[in-house]
């Protein structure tokens, strides 16, 4: 029999987890057992300590709250699932669940997801990890089950993902007939800048000479330049088919110990040639790795050249990022690609100056670039500080010219010059050792809303070039200064908590209300700069230095209060997620990543995002209490 | 002829219908309500047909899915006018089965509910007259009619009579599958859910009385 309505249902359900892994026929199944509620609001649909219903729920229209005891503890939109753990644990509700507005719901009979569980692969995956997680959806289908996984586990063959790309080479390769001499054959090499010649008769290819045949063979007095190529000639030569991959080919050269293999029609030596593939072709596919761009970089003479090798680390984020590689990982390669810049950016404008700087100084990444959190292409943030001289007023002039150049050539490679001009080449940003460590002082003894901001931009420096002890020296001016005010760190605390964390999407509640990026949402100063705020206060309470990478931060967080790690746990994981996310969401739309359209968000997208929630309200909630701001508030 | 052995000629499964009523329920949650719709050739009980018949059933205030009956009947007389509005043809690729055999499936699957729909005495009226062309009596359920359970729960006894789309927005239900039986009946039971909270706030111990007498 037709069952109009139960079609209609399924068309909902297969559109959100578990249930998209389902197949038809078993989602038919589900949704012809569904039982369709109502509640007003304000009503209950299932209370603490209850005894357990006979099925769980999908929210169809509306919100359900789940609540402890009085506190809101996730609001349930359309196409969440709640009330399913009591169900698999067989154990009473531990938590209540209100409509929050009238609300339409689906449930879900309690025997049928056993079988579904028994069945389906993903869908079990899914609701085990929703358990260990305490997240609804620990996944998303993009990230191939495994949204939190993926951060932890490096999958193998990632790295190396060349290896299988079909390799390019030369088409037009250099050729001659066998009865050529020796020497005409060199001739024809150094003509066309060669080092290697193919012998062939009729595009069949016979044999190969090389630079190395020339230096063993002739050059030693064995052959005679005016034999022909045929007496030296390598024969047969090693053939494949133009589908060649890079693995393939490095395997044969290293087998036949060979630097060239023929590429022919078949694959055969018996059909025509159509190129010729060196090692050399093979080390410029390699080429486009970290390694390579780094030389790169350190041999390039003009701010456009690194732009070019900028564009290339590009391609490379973008394949990592493809590759599911871990985005620790991506960001130290990144970090390390943008740090060689900025070093060759320096060295260049020093030499420009035509002057030895006056005195020794370190340049200084600041913001998200001093955290290596820097993933995509945005505005430079930088600082500079030199030691103290006699005259530091030469030293100035000296440094803010060489800032300028640095920062143009920077802008060029294509990090924008930072509109809030957080650069080295603002004279307020260009100062000496002496200088930094007073304002610090200031900053932190005299604090208010504008001089805490630029503690949250200037504490997470970083070293990029120059003289280590000057960066040693301001770190211990901040410890110092801090010591003797340690009511600062309150201050830092209350401004961690500026950006309470979004509950949950729901309607319009938690995006942008106003200006370009109305109803959008704001990654950044929504999740991860709650996050990156929290790792920062918390890292400076304890007085350590040089950490400040917010993962990092929170890793040796792990280890100094291991009886919080499990949520300085899920805050890496969460920052993970959101790094990720905002460097995938700014590739793909070719901006900063930073203001994400929720209505063009898939649900799963939504669901990913809205699980890295909750440890920000957690390390909230920490430092309310640890630094007593709910009496400063 | 006695009413005795009128009863005595009914066919067997009339006879189960009639049945069923012998069993009397109490208790509102365990009052079983079929919330139906029909899709017509027309709007004249006595000339036209009924096209399609489209259920639902609600049981302690859930609405069952798998409790429902849907069906296309076969049709002598076609009314090519209102094809538009319910998308049924003559000859379609719908499975159909004849009057009689949809009238035996409907009874066997209604029993005693309680039946609700929206401005119900036209589909009560269709099916009514389907049962006589078949020498049968007339419907026995009580049946409450969503149109007028909304102007109860509004305390107005207006003249005004709002469609099954009206009240859809007014009570901001997703409308799909609007003009098939089964869609029609799934939007008026929800409806008739929503209208049921309204009257839980007036009635604390809901009995089923209250949804028939006025205030």
């Amino acid at each position: 029999m037709k069952n109009t309505i139960a079609e209609r249902i399924l068309d909902f359900l297969k559109g959100f987890p578990p249930f998209e892994s389902l197949s038809r026929d078993q989602l038919l199944i589900i949704s012809k057992q569904v039982k369709v509620s109502y509640f007003e609001k304000n009503s209950t649909v299932f209370k603490q300590q209850e005894a357990l219903h006979d099925c769980f729920y999908v929210v169809k229209d509306g919100a359900i709250g789940i609540y402890r005891d009085q506190t809101l503890v996730d609001q349930c939109d359309e196409g969440d699932i709640f009330g399913l753990r009591a169900i698999i644990r067989k154990d009473q509700y531990l938590l209540h669940a209100i409509a929050t507005e009238e609300s339409i719901v689906y449930g879900i009979p309690a025997t049928l997801i056993e079988d579904v569980l028994n069945t389906n692969i993903k869908a079990n995956r899914f609701i085990i990890a929703s358990f260990a997680t305490n997240t609804r959806n620990p996944y998303s289908d993009e990230d191939k089950g495994t949204l939190f996984a993926t951060e932890t586990i490096l999958q193998p063959n990632t790295s190396s993902f060349t290896e299988v790309q079909s390799a390019s080479f030369s088409k037009n390769p250099i050729t001659c007939k066998p009865k050529t001499t020796i020497q005409d054959a060199a001739l024809i090499m150094s003509s066309n800048k060669v080092g290697s010649i193919i012998i062939a008769e009729n595009h069949k290819p016979l044999g190969i000479i090389t630079d190395k045949d020339l230096r063993n063979k002739i050059a030693t007095g064995t052959h005679l330049i005016a034999e022909p190529v045929s007496a030296i000639m390598s024969s047969p030569v090693i053939t494949f088919p133009d589908s060649i991959t890079v693995a393939e080919a490095q395997i044969a050269m290293l087998k036949h110990e060979i630097s060239h293999l023929c590429i022919t029609k078949d694959g055969t030596i018996h059909s025509d040639l159509v190129g010729i593939l060196s090692e050399h072709d093979i080390i410029v596919i390699h080429g486009n790795n970290p390694s390579v761009l780094i030389k790169e970089i350190k041999r390039a003479l003009t701010a456009e050249q690194l732009r070019h090798i900028r564009e290339k680390a590009q391609y490379l984020l973008q394949n990592y990022i493809e590759q599911s590689i871990p985005i620790t990982f991506i960001s130290n390669i990144i970090s390390a690609i943008n740090d060689a810049i900025t070093k060759r950016c320096i060295r260049l404008s020093t030499k420009e100056l035509e002057l030895e700087p006056p005195t020794t100084f370190t340049w200084l990444a600041i913001g998200s670039q001093g955290r290596k959190e820097q993933l995509l292409l945005t505005d430079q943030d930088n600082a500079l500080v030199y030691e103290d001289t006699t005259d530091n007023t030469d030293a100035k002039s000296y440094f803010l010219k060489l800032s300028e150049a640095v920062n143009q050539k920077l802008n060029t490679v294509g990090f924008e010059l930072c509109p809030a001009k957080m650069m080295a080449s603002n004279p307020k940003w260009c100062l000496s050792v002496s200088e930094w460590k007073s304002q610090f002082r200031t900053w932190i003894t005299h604090p208010n809303t504008d001089k805490i901001m630029l503690c949250t931009i200037f504490f997470d420096y970083d070293y990029v070039y120059g003289n280590h002890n000057l960066v040693n020296e301001m770190s211990d001016s901040i410890f110092n200064a801090i010591d003797s005010y340690e009511i600062f760190l309150n201050f830092l605390g209350k401004n961690a908590l500026t950006n309470p964390p979004p509950l949950s999407f729901f309607r319009n509640f938690l995006v942008e209300d106003s200006g370009d990026h109305k109803d959008q949402f704001d990654i950044k100063a929504r999740a991860m700069m709650p996050l990156v705020d929290a790792a920062r206060l918390l890292i400076l309470s304890h007085k350590i230095k040089d950490v400040n990478n917010t993962i990092n931060r929170y890793k040796k967080l792990c280890e100094l209060e291991p009886q919080n790690s499990d949520l300085y746990e899920s805050c890496i994981q969460a920052f993970r997620v959101l790094l990720r996310f905002r460097t995938q969401h700014g590739l793909k739309s070719n901006t900063s990543g930073r203001y994400i359209a929720i209505d063009r968000l898939s649900k799963s997208d939504r669901l990913k995002l809205k699980s890295s929630f909750k440890p920000i309200k957690d390390i909230q909630e920490l430092i309310r209490i640890r630094f007593k701001l709910s009496q400063m508030m | 002829m006695s009413w005795f052995n009128k009863h005595k000629d009914l066919p067997e499964f009339y006879k189960t219908y009639l049945n069923a009523f012998e069993e009397d329920i109490q208790n509102i949650e365990s009052v079983r309500f079929v919330v139906f719709d029909t899709e017509t050739t027309g709007l004249n009980f006595k000339s036209d047909r009924i096209l399609s018949i489209g259920t639902v059933a609600i049981l302690n205030f859930q609405i069952d899915i798998s409790d429902n009956f849907e069906c296309f009947i076969k049709q002598e007389t076609f009314n090519p006018e209102t094809v538009e509005i319910h998308g049924i043809l003559k000859e379609g690729s719908l499975s159909k089965i004849s009057e009689e055999e949809s009238i035996k499936l409907f009874l066997g699957h209604i029993k005693n509910a309680v039946l609700v729909a929206h401005h119900a005495a036209f589909d009560i009226a269709m099916i009514n007259e389907a049962l006589k062309r078949l020498d049968l009596p007339k419907l026995k359920n009580q049946v409450i009619d969503t149109g007028k359970l909304h102007k109860k729960t509004k305390y107005i006894n207006d003249s005004k009579s709002y469609s099954l789309d009206e009240l859809c927005r007014i009570f901001n239900i997703t409308m799909h599958d609007r003009h098939t039986a089964s869609g029609d009946a799934y939007l008026t039971a929800i409806l008739f859910l929503k209208l049921t909270a309204k009257l839980k706030l007036k009635h604390k111990r809901l009995r089923l009385k209250h949804f028939f007498s006025w205030f």
